[in-house]
């Protein structure tokens, strides 16, 4: 069974297809049209809606919005799932409903509803977002009509100061709610939810035609863009060894089924480089969604954490529920969207080692468009020199330019021993990195753009790190 | 006798125009209850279908084999192109679009046959198990081809003035260019859709998503072989349409009502996504040529240009978009000897289609084209040799096509612009900057717009509407307009309240419905609210009038006159008498007065000669002009417009909101089709930006942290609906100040002494490709 919240009554699922999207469910089965469809891929924004969940303490409840196009029903189990005609309290709008209208935020009206949720998730979580976090709530959406600078008005006029609204003072009546809905019997004949390694083992054999999912954004595309049924699914979501982030000593582990919003600000703490690759990883909906865990078993050779995780020297950790195998990521990957795991076998979850002080790490993504766009290339390097510039050690990772997410271990190798402040170091490297990869041509970069890609953001990495060359500005501030 | 409503107590003060009234359907938009036509409550016996396509562009169809889309769980029905009871072409002026494939296919995607299922999900599962045997042939795919194979889809048309031969001559300097220029995918946020209800007596009622719902009215009666008046259809509102919706709705319209004819049911159709920008014709892509010639203060003296529209298999709308970039290949500046020639180029794709700016963006860039490579070449700022070449007042005002430019407000607009804007202290700022910063590189343009209003097509320049006042004061007002996101509804609204003097809430704009206002014109154009607007006002003329002359005749005083009664806030007056609006409207209907009107009207002065290349297409020019500052990443060709101040001009404003919201969406849509929307063909003809995670439009970030938009105070000289001037296409060019400011950061690396050969759409590669050009050297055409 699947219970939870629809606005604010109880509902539960004993039955339904496992691939039955929250979108599909919500506009054919309860006939709540306000929640639109506009690509069912999760790159547009106009089927947003929100989910709330109580915090760690269950004192409070948290909103994370979602792209219900690309998610599961087993996503809500448990959970308030909050749409567009719930937000008002009679003829009185929501104040971001009240503030959209005010603005001009709405044309052909089409995309409303998803920022109208988007805003909603930002209102309820943020005092006083600046223009940047706007921007980071509201990159999933798109409008076509307005040029987004009335949206960006309501947001900023609606979602400054503490929430006051219905849901803010009916919260604990819903925290009330949620704890009584029945969690002991989750999921679905054909959507399982364990809820350890133990079961998850067993729902593995027993059903081993099932595909695995966490976030679900990747795998829904097979059905809402390939038109494939997906007949056994099997949520990762509810495993609670998955769900851990353990800050050790000297790295930290992520549970291959935390999204990335909730584990990316201890991330960002260790790894401040990643900021930019992480915000711009998909979009805010997607994020809340996605896992680390998914991206590295998508093995996708364009996705966005792996080229990081290569430059970084993570650890896979691996597990069947009888025996665990730890890999180093950069041997995981063994051919275009292949990897070394096994029937049966799943991610357990990421060890990150932490930098040494001396460590530099760089991280670029180019793409069409800054929001929501994926990688032409992207670049990770991380560079350790030592007090006379002489480079001890340099890891990189690269995404887009080969069938997998790969390192150019020759550029290592070349550079390792040089003085990295000298011009001929540069050119040692640059002359490597070309010889390295064979990228192709696909929509969204040429062959020849991708290579002269590789050598510039070398270039603009040594430049970056270079002492003599501080003063020279090597980016497009975006994120002024 | 039957008694009268009860009088309502009114205090909701006068609806006016010139007030930024939200959208008529803002509240609804935002708490989910505006409904679209996938929204609809469904009719009980409704079936859904999908359509199959082509895997190839060009080749003989043998045999679909269907077998298997017939065994396919769920299907009720299939359907080719033979079980068309009637017309086979729903072309919409030209023959040659054929409702499905009829025996060769003209491009990969296009629609072969349609399933009818007892779902979406099932009808879509279904289209893909069809087996296409088709014999390819070779596929045209590009302009250069089509040129090659003299394979137009309508015959060239030439607009000459002067003497370009000998002024080319004889001029002091000359610069000659090409560009190539994308087109745009629509990426309206609602796909087609249409709902087809089956209904007595042989009728059907279509609910559609379409900018031009009699035009769908017709093809639909055409396919099935019937009347018109059996054909009703419906439309209330679009989740864009930006002109993907003037011809591109109606197939799937008609392959829903066929559907529903044949099977007995209602059919819904609603096209995914990624068919959806296969299956319908985008913004055409153009490849054009410029000669110029111009004298060392870089006054053009000639001025050759050379448009190439790619339209795709069928001319659809070609004649007249290919027209329209003629029409505004000089945008603001004189050429007094120039030749310009407009060519329809087939190619094996989809049929390119009506997009904001018909042509006009294509045409217009290359006068900006011409400009940036004059002042390059004679060492001054762009913004110099735009000033010196524009359209002068009362002389140098004749265009390519005979018309006199009158009423030219771009000097002093640009003026103001340039102050506001501070344009001289900024180039001077980025002038600086780019000298002492090596990688990253700052631009900045202004560049100016002006725009013909009216359709070129004489008579589409025409508008109904129909007006009924109830009897407690309400009222409907109705009009061949339809309500895609750009407040029509909304002005339309205040037009009447305003008629009146009455509050906006008591008039209420309905769905546009063939049966109500018959034979409309598409709303498109940026006609919509002079058109529709004119014809609103009349109906409330006509009614006014009947109220007036029973109210003066009521009055019974001889010195009175009818054409003095006055309408304003709910109340009628005349002289010192006066009454209660709601109060009146009672009396006349109890004194048998109609109290209902259709409106008409046409647009006067427009005609052209398209034999002779002359005449005045336009009833006016609408102009602006916008200022943009870029920054350029010179090691990844990234890039961000950092601000943009826009000067434009609407007239007198009916909704200054409204306006404003056309002019900023109008120009982020123009900035995304010139920047990072990057239609892409594979070289069999596939489109492989084919959904929204490979073809990317402008999201939020893209707008420019400091944007200024300002109105131009003046009221339209001609005699427009309280003399507005229309703003839906217009704006969309201000975007390519954008352009040309990327231009410029490029140039500051040869000091501005080349102008670099940037393609449209300027994305980070196309960018990073100039760049990496220029600095080896490959274009290094110093002055001349």
């Amino acid at each position: 069974m699947i219970s939870f919240l629809l606005n604010d009554k109880a509902v539960h699922i004993d039955a339904s297809q496992a691939d039955t999207t929250l979108l599909n469910y919500l506009r054919e089965e309860r006939k709540l049209s306000g929640t639109k469809e506009g690509c069912a891929s999760g790159d547009c924004g106009a089927c947003t809606v929100v989910v709330a969940h109580p915090n760690k303490q269950g004192s409070a409840l948290e909103y994370r919005a979602l792209n219900s196009c690309v998610t599961f029903l087993s996503a809500i189990q448990g959970k308030q799932l909050l749409t567009v005609e719930h937000l008002a309290e009679g003829e009185t709008l929501h104040p971001v409903q009240a503030a959209m209208v005010d603005a001009h935020g709405s044309q052909c009206g089409f995309c409303t509803p998803g920022f109208v949720m988007s805003m909603f998730a930002l209102y309820q979580k943020d005092n006083a977002p600046n223009r940047e976090q706007i921007n980071v709530a509201l990159g999933g959406n798109l409008c076509r009509c307005t040029g987004y600078r009335p949206i960006i008005d309501a947001a900023l006029n609606a979602c400054t100061g503490a929430p006051s609204d219905k849901f803010s003072r009916n919260q604990h009546i819903t925290l009330e709610q949620l704890a009584e809905l029945d969690n002991s019997d989750s999921g679905l004949p054909a959507l399982l939810m364990p809820k350890n390694r133990r079961e998850l083992s067993v729902a593995i054999k027993e059903n081993p035609d099932a595909r695995l999912f966490a976030g679900s954004t990747d795998l829904a595309l097979e059905v809402t863009q390939q038109l494939k049924s997906l007949p056994k699914l099997i949520s990762l979501t509810e495993v609670d060894e998955l769900q851990d982030i353990e800050e050790t000593e000297d790295g930290l582990k992520i549970g291959a089924a935390v999204p990335f919003s909730k584990m990316e600000t201890l991330l960002l703490k260790h790894f401040p480089a990643l900021h930019e690759l992480i915000e711009r990883f998909a979009s805010t909906p997607i994020r809340n969604q996605a896992t680390l865990g998914g991206n590295v078993a998508n093995a996708s050779p364009i996705g966005d954490m792996p080229p990081a995780l290569l430059a970084l020297n993570a650890i896979i950790h691996v597990d069947n529920g009888s025996t665990k195998r730890e890999i180093n990521i950069s041997e995981f990957f063994t051919g275009y969207r292949q990897t070394l795991l096994k029937q049966g076998e799943w991610i357990a979850g990421i060890y990150i080692p932490f930098l040494s002080e001396a460590a530099q790490v760089r991280a670029y993504k180019v793409s069409k468009r800054q929001e929501d766009d994926i990688s032409a290339v992207c670049a990770v390097f991380n560079l350790t020199l030592d007090d006379n510039n002489i480079v001890q050690r340099l890891n990189t990772g690269f995404g887009g330019v080969a069938a997998t997410p790969a390192s150019d271990d020759a550029l290592s190798n070349i550079l390792v021993g040089k003085d990295w402040t000298l011009a001929e170091t540069f050119e040692a490297g640059k002359n490597v990195l070309c010889q390295t990869f064979s990228p192709i041509d696909d929509v969204r970069a040429s062959a020849e753009y991708r290579q002269t890609l590789l050598v510039n953001l070398f270039k603009r990495f040594w430049l970056q790190t270079n002492q003599h060359s501080q003063q020279i500005e090597t980016r497009v501030h975006t994120y002024a | 006798m039957r008694k009268l409503i009860e009088q309502p107590f009114t205090s909701n003060p006068q609806g006016k125009v010139g007030k930024s009234h939200p959208h008529e359907s803002a509240i609804r938009q935002v708490s989910g209850q505006a409904r679209y036509v996938d929204d609809m409550p469904e009719p009980g016996n409704l079936q859904y279908a999908a359509v199959g396509t082509s895997p190839e562009a060009s080749g003989i169809i043998n045999h679909i084999d269907l077998t298997e889309v017939w065994a396919s769980p769920g299907v009720i029905d299939v359907i080719t192109v033979d079980d068309v009871p009637g017309h086979v072409d729903i072309a919409p002026v030209f023959d040659g679009d054929p409702i499905f494939a009829q025996g060769r296919v003209l491009f990969n995607g296009q629609a072969m046959f349609a399933v009818l299922a007892d779902s979406t999900h099932h009808a879509r599962q279904a289209a893909l198990k069809a087996k296409i045997d088709i014999t390819p042939t070779t596929a045209c795919l590009s302009v250069s081809e089509a040129k090659q194979q003299d394979n137009f889809v309508r015959p060239p048309h030439f607009m000459h003035q002067g003497d370009f031969a000998s002024a080319f001559a004889q001029s002091e300097c000359n610069a000659q260019g090409h560009l190539s220029i994308g087109g745009q995918e629509h990426m309206y946020l609602e796909g087609q859709v249409s709902m087809a209800i089956n209904d007595e007596e042989d009728r059907v009622l279509v609910y559609t998503s379409s900018q031009h719902p009699s035009e769908v009215q017709k093809l639909i009666a055409e396919v099935l072989g019937c009347k018109l008046n059996k054909v009703v259809v419906d439309m209330r509102r679009m989740g864009g349409g930006f002109g993907g919706k003037e011809t591109q709705a109606a197939q799937w319209a008609c392959i829903a009502a066929l559907l529903a004819k044949r099977n007995q049911c209602a059919v819904k159709l609603r096209l995914p996504r990624m068919q959806d920008m296969i299956a319908t014709g985008k913004r055409h892509p153009f490849e054009n040529s410029y000669q110029v010639g111009f004298n060392q203060d870089g006054l053009i003296t000639a001025a050759a240009i050379d448009i190439n529209g790619n339209c795709g298999h069928s001319p659809d709308l070609s004649d007249a978009i290919v027209d329209r970039a003629m029409f505004h290949c000089d945008n603001g500046y004189y050429l007094e000897n120039v030749n310009v020639a407009g060519h329809r180029c087939r190619t094996n794709q989809v049929s390119h289609t009506a997009y904001r700016g018909f042509g006009g963006p294509q045409g217009m860039i290359m006068a900006e084209v011409m400009m940036d490579a004059i002042a390059r070449k004679v060492g001054k700022d762009p913004l110099t040799v735009r000033k010196l070449n524009l359209y002068g007042e009362n002389e140098r005002n004749l265009t390519p096509y005979g018309m006199t430019v009158e009423h030219n407000l771009l000097g002093d607009l640009i003026d103001r612009l340039e102050t506001s804007s501070d344009y001289w202290a900024r180039r001077e700022t980025i002038t600086q900057f780019n000298k002492t910063s090596p990688i990253v590189k700052k631009g900045l343009a202004l560049t100016p717009v002006k725009f013909g209003i009216s359709f070129t097509a004489k008579h589409l320049n025409q508008a109904g509407a129909l007006l009924h006042v109830y009897t407690d004061g309400s009222m409907q007002i109705n009009h061949g307009g339809t309500e895609m996101g750009q407040g029509l509804h909304t002005k339309i609204g205040q037009i009447v309240a305003n008629e009146f003097g009455i509050s906006l809430h008591d008039v209420e704009v309905t769905a546009t419905r063939t049966d109500k206002v018959p034979n409309t014109s598409p709303t498109a154009a940026s006609s919509g609210t002079d058109l529709n607007g004119k014809a609103a006002q009349n109906a409330c003329i006509i009614v006014k009038q009947r109220l007036a002359e029973f109210y003066a005749e009521q009055i019974g005083d001889n010195a009175l006159s009818a054409d003095d009664v006055v309408f304003s806030d709910n109340r009628v007056t005349l002289a010192e008498h006066s009454i209660d609006f709601v109060q009146l409207v009672q009396d006349a209907y109890i004194g048998r007065v109609s109290l209902s009107s259709t409106g008409f009207y046409k647009t006067p002065k427009i005609h052209y000669d398209r034999s002779t290349g002359n005449g005045r297409p336009f009833f006016y020019f609408a102009y602006g002009a916008s200022v943009s500052e870029v920054a350029v990443d010179t090691l990844t060709g990234e890039y961000k417009v950092e601000r943009v101040d826009i000067l434009h001009d609407v007239g007198r404003s009916l909704n200054p909101a409204i306006d404003i919201g056309q002019i900023e969406g109008g120009f982020i849509q123009g900035m995304g089709w010139l920047t990072t929307e990057d239609l892409k063909w594979d070289n069999t003809g596939r489109l492989i930006s084919n959904n929204p995670a490979t073809y990317k439009i402008p999201a939020i970030g893209d707008t420019p942290e400091v944007f200024n938009v300002d109105l131009y105070p003046r009221d339209n000289d001609e005699d427009s609906i309280y003399h507005s001037k229309a703003v839906g296409e217009p704006p969309f060019m201000l975007a390519n100040s954008v352009w040309c400011a990327i231009k410029d950061a490029i140039s500051s690396l040869t000091d501005y002494k080349v102008d670099p050969p940037l393609p449209a759409p300027a994305t980070p590669e196309a960018v990073l490709k100039c760049i990496t050009a220029l600095e080896n050297g490959l274009f290094s055409d110093k002055v001349s």
